[in-house]
C-alpha cells in the first residue's frame, strides 16, 4: 500500500474483522450520539430561530434546513453504497458487502425526505407539488435504484451472492449521481441552481449557511449511527455460528 | 495486487464506463426533449412549436404585469434579456410570482405571436439572503441592473 500511512491500514485491516468491529463500535457509539446531538440542536436552533427570515420566501426558505442535507445525503450515501459495493466485489471483504447493504435503507429514506420536503415548499412557492423536470426525475430515479437494491438484496436468498448481484447494480446506478447534480446546469429545469456548491462563492447568506453546514455534519452523523447499529444486526446474524458471536450471547447471560 | 482481484477491478472500471457512455448517448439524443421550457428566444426565432402546448421560461420584465379588464386575466412579458415574449393568463399566480422573478408558463402560442399560459410556476433563484441585505445590495447594483 503507497501513499496511505501504516496506521491507517493496519486499522482498517482491524475494523474488517467483525469481532474487532463489534467491540470498536460499542466504545465509540455513545460519543457518536452525544455529537448528533449536539450538532442537530445547535443546527436547528440556528436554522429556525438565530437565521433571519429570506428577502422573497420569509420563512419558508427555512425547509432547506432539511431539504438540502437529505438531499446531498442521498448522493452521499449511495457513493458510499457503490463503494463499499466494489470493494466487496475485489477483495471479498464481508463487511464491505454489509456497509454497502445497511446502507441502502437509509439512502433511501434520506431521498425520500429530499423529495417530500421538497414537495411541501413547492406548492406554494412554484404552485405545484411535482413536475417532471431533470433535476426531479433523477432524484426519483435514485429512489427508485435505493428501493431496487433492497429488493434485490431481500430476494437472494445466499446473502454473499445477494450482496454481488447489489453491489452490481449499485454500481451501473452510480452514472445517476451527476446526472442529479448536474442536471440544473445542463437542461432548464424548474429546480433552481446550486446555492452552496458553486465554484465562485455561495449565493447564501452566511447567517443562513451556517446552520445549513451544522445540519448537514449533523445529518453525517446520524448517518454513521445508523449504519453502525444496521451493520453490528446485520453482523450478527451473519456470523451466528461463530466462536465470537456466542461468547457475546454468554456474556450476556 | 492480485491478478484475479486485479482482474476483478478491471471488469467493474469497463462495467462502469460502458454504463456510463450508453448513458452519455441516451441523454446526448433526448437533450431537447430533457429540456423542462423554451426560452423567449426560441419562441421569437420559430423553434418552438407552434400549435402545440410547450413550457416557455422567462425573467417577467418589470413593469410589463398589467390586468386589463375586471377579471382574472393578466398580461405580463418575459425576456431572457435578448427577445421579449407576451404572455397572458388567467387564475392564480403563485407566492413568488413578482415583477423582476422567473417564472414557467405552460400553454401554446395564438395567431398573433401571443403566449396563451394554462399554467405558470414560478421559478425560485439559487440566492438566500435577509431582507436588509438585499436592500443595501439593490442600492449598489442598481446601475447595472438599469442596463
Amino acid at each position: 500500500m503507497f501513499l496511505i500511512p501504516n496506521a491507517v491500514v493496519r486499522f482498517f485491516h482491524r475494523m474488517a474483522s467483525p469481532p474487532h468491529f463489534y467491540a470498536f463500535t460499542d466504545k465509540v457509539m455513545p460519543w457518536l450520539i452525544i455529537i448528533f446531538v449536539l450538532l442537530t440542536g445547535f443546527g436547528l436552533y440556528g436554522g429556525l430561530y438565530l437565521a433571519p427570515a429570506d428577502y422573497q420566501q420569509g420563512d419558508s426558505y427555512r425547509i432547506i434546513y432539511i431539504h438540502v442535507p437529505s438531499a446531498w445525503m442521498s448522493l452521499f450515501i449511495y457513493m458510499v453504497m457503490a463503494i463499499s459495493g466494489a470493494i466487496g466485489l475485489v477483495w471479498r471483504i464481508k463487511l464491505a458487502e454489509i456497509v454497502a447493504i445497511s446502507s441502502a435503507p437509509i439512502g433511501a429514506s434520506f431521498t425520500f425526505i429530499a423529495l417530500f420536503t421538497g414537495s411541501l415548499w413547492g406548492k406554494p412557492m412554484w404552485g405545484t407539488w411535482w413536475v417532471w423536470d431533470a433535476r426531479l426525475t433523477s432524484e426519483l430515479i435514485l429512489l427508485f435504484l435505493y428501493l431496487g437494491v433492497i429488493g434485490l438484496y431481500g430476494a437472494i436468498d445466499d446473502k454473499r451472492v445477494a450482496s454481488k448481484a447489489v453491489a452490481i447494480l449499485a454500481l451501473v446506478g452510480v452514472v445517476n449521481i451527476p446526472i442529479i447534480h448536474y442536471s440544473v446546469e445542463w437542461w432548464n429545469t424548474l429546480h433552481q441552481g446550486p446555492t452552496v456548491t458553486k465554484i465562485d462563492k455561495p449565493s447564501i447568506h452566511v447567517s443562513m449557511l451556517f446552520p445549513l453546514l451544522l445540519m448537514a455534519l449533523s445529518f453525517k452523523f446520524y448517518y454513521l449511527i445508523a449504519l453502525i447499529q444496521r451493520i453490528r444486526i446485520e453482523l450478527l446474524q451473519r456470523e451466528r455460528n461463530a466462536q465470537w458471536v456466542k461468547a457475546k450471547v454468554l456474556e450476556l447471560r | 495486487m492480485k491478478p484475479a482481484r486485479k482482474q476483478r477491478l478491471i471488469l467493474i472500471a469497463l462495467m462502469v464506463i460502458g454504463a456510463s457512455i450508453a448513458t452519455a448517448f441516451a441523454l446526448k439524443s433526448f437533450n431537447e426533449n430533457l429540456m423542462y421550457f423554451f426560452s423567449t428566444t426560441d419562441v421569437v426565432e420559430g423553434k418552438a412549436p407552434k400549435s402545440a402546448l410547450f413550457r416557455l421560461g422567462g425573467m417577467v420584465i418589470k413593469g410589463s404585469v398589467e390586468r386589463p379588464g375586471d377579471g382574472m386575466m393578466v398580461r405580463f412579458k418575459l425576456t431572457d434579456f435578448s427577445k421579449e415574449v407576451t404572455v397572458e393568463y388567467t387564475g392564480i399566480l403563485p407566492d413568488l410570482f413578482r415583477e423582476g422573478q422567473g417564472i414557467v408558463a405552460h400553454g401554446k402560442l395564438n395567431e398573433q405571436g401571443v403566449f396563451i399560459a394554462e399554467e405558470v410556476l414560478a421559478k425560485h433563484d439559487e440566492n438566500y439572503m435577509p431582507p436588509e441585505v438585499k436592500a443595501s445590495l439593490k442600492n449598489q447594483t442598481e446601475p447595472v441592473l438599469a442596463k
